[in-house]
């Protein structure tokens, strides 16, 4: 088994594993922190896949601002731990099994759909070209996203003000 | 090397936990983060595939998910806490106005 094929199946297990502990943890803090596992497993998978920029915003965005923001109104709302619902029989017993077979049904299509593509050999300076795109080509769409993130503050204080 | 289609198929399974988890939790912050577990499952797919096809297109597109996701965090928990304020209650059982 060669080097990049062992650091794929540990980042893969601690990635499936921080996303099952999201689901299974009841307290929202813990599962807040084991989706930071997951984007930080992610981020070398992103590095894995020469990916360097993304895998940056991927930690400087996505577990730095974005997690720090969950983690912060968890905070604020003094939120508890959940309270324990009785899922109901005919949901565990005709639920989880469909679940898990979708799981499954979804991993073996997309794998087989999948399984004749190789990787090619990644642009030389990536990161220069994913720019060149950006400001070229998707300029127009780079742009609009400002005013999505405008739009959103002022979305975000107009709701969290205490008297509108 | 490893093969593109193990990356798509962690891609599925995460994606998969994304959606039990966001029908199985009832706090509604906990939901939040399954629908966020989900569109990391969604980049992951993107920049497999970008880097199958030997194009950087598919980055471009990761750049813009993690943008949206942003804004959508944003307004999302500015919502979680209006629901919280009025409601004294994260339990998504308890938000149910427009029930029949």
């Amino acid at each position: 088994m060669s080097v990049q094929l062992t650091v794929f199946f540990v980042l893969a297990a601690i990635a499936v594993a921080g996303a099952v502990s999201l689901i299974v943890q009841r307290h929202p803090i813990h599962s807040a922190l084991s989706l930071i596992v997951v984007m930080a497993a992610l981020a070398g998978l992103y590095l894995l896949l020469e990916a360097e920029f993304i895998a940056a915003i991927q930690i400087i965005v996505y577990a730095g601002a974005i997690m720090v923001l969950f983690v912060f109104v968890i905070m604020l709302l003094n939120a508890g731990s959940e309270e324990r619902t009785n899922l109901s029989r005919t949901a565990f017993y005709a639920g989880v099994p469909l679940a898990i077979f979708l799981l499954l049904e979804l991993a073996y299509r997309v794998a087989r759909g999948s399984a004749s593509m190789v990787a090619q050999p990644s642009p030389a300076a990536a990161t220069r070209g994913l720019s060149m795109l950006l400001f070229q080509d998707f300029v127009f769409p780079f742009e609009a996203t400002s005013i999505l993130i405008l739009i959103a503050i002022l979305g975000a204080i107009v709701l969290a003000k205490r008297d509108v | 090397m490893v093969p593109i289609s193990y990356y798509i198929t962690l891609s599925a399974i995460l994606f998969g936990l994304g959606v039990a988890g966001f029908v199985f939790k009832r706090n509604i912050i906990t939901i939040f983060m399954a629908i966020e577990l989900m569109l990391n499952a969604v980049n992951l797919a993107f920049v497999a595939f970008s880097r199958a096809l030997g194009q950087l297109q598919g980055q471009v597109f990761v750049f813009f998910v993690i943008v949206v996701a942003a804004a959508e965090a944003a307004v999302g928990l500015g919502i979680v806490i209006l629901i919280a304020r009025n409601r004294k209650s994260l339990n998504v059982e308890r938000v149910n106005l427009l029930k029949l």
